[in-house]
């Protein structure tokens, strides 16, 4: 079982650099395991302490945003190949006149 | 220093304008390791919203896709506020996940004014930078 999987730059101090590496899971979760295992602090960049996807980071399977199809549980296949995405996302400061409203 | 061309500048400010009082967003990609801000691609926000701003999630994905083929990165990324500074909110930094790139702020808050400033934001770190104005450079 291999999975390819893309690292945006912003991860790659935990990949030694490389933009791909190579992983092994039936699931997202446990891909996300094993690619800790070999990258050493990855998990927590992508999964938040409660066990759930950072909302900074878009995940594909594919080409589908695994927000729509499990997250965490989305089933992978042999040849599936993964993409981790910075989201690209912000917004105007709360104004102290808005915030309670 | 972020280093725009007439142009490109021009264009990034009259999508904020248009898209007023929504945030509007959008990237320069340029090739990558040149920090050129050559290829003006505006994108939805899919939040439409006076206050947020996101790229839709099947539109980044593409956009990265043709970055790729291309050999280009995000030289840089933009969004405006349209109701307060062009600073980067808190919201902004926690996001802010291209530590390569320039980020823009444009405020559209004064019809007669604009507002242009350009950041690096690097693990939580903002940080201005001058913005240089080329005229000269007609873009690729």
């Amino acid at each position: 079982m291999s999975i390819e999987v893309r690292i945006p730059t912003i991860l790659r101090t935990h990949t030694g650099g490389a933009k791909t590496v190579e992983g092994s899971g039936d699931t997202l979760g446990t891909l996300i395991d094993d690619l800790n295992s070999q990258h050493s602090g990855l998990k927590g960049r992508l999964v938040t302490d409660e066990g759930v996807l950072h909302r900074f980071v878009n995940v594909y399977v594919n080409d589908e945003d695994v927000r729509f199809t499990g997250a965490l549980d989305t089933a992978l296949k042999d040849g599936d190949s993964v993409t981790i995405l910075p989201a690209v996302a912000g917004g105007a400061p709360i104004l102290p006149a808005v915030a309670g409203g | 220093m972020l280093t725009i061309d007439r142009s490109t500048y021009d264009r990034i400010v009259a999508h904020a304008r248009r898209d007023h009082p929504d945030e509007a967003c959008g990237v320069v990609a340029g090739p990558v390791g040149t920090d050129r801000a050559q290829r003006f691609i505006p994108m939805l926000n899919a939040a439409r919203s006076p206050t947020f701003y996101e790229f839709d999630s099947g539109d980044l994905l593409r956009l990265y896709r043709e970055m790729d083929d291309r050999d280009e990165e995000p030289v840089v990324i933009y969004h405006s506020h349209t109701a307060t500074e062009a600073y980067p909110s808190r919201t902004d930094i926690s996001y802010a996940g291209e530590p390569g790139a320039h980020y823009v702020l444009v405020s559209t808050r004064h019809e007669a004014e604009v507002e242009f400033r350009s950041f690096r934001i690097v693990d939580g770190t903002v940080s201005e930078e001058q913005v240089r104005v080329d005229n000269a450079v007609v873009p690729a």
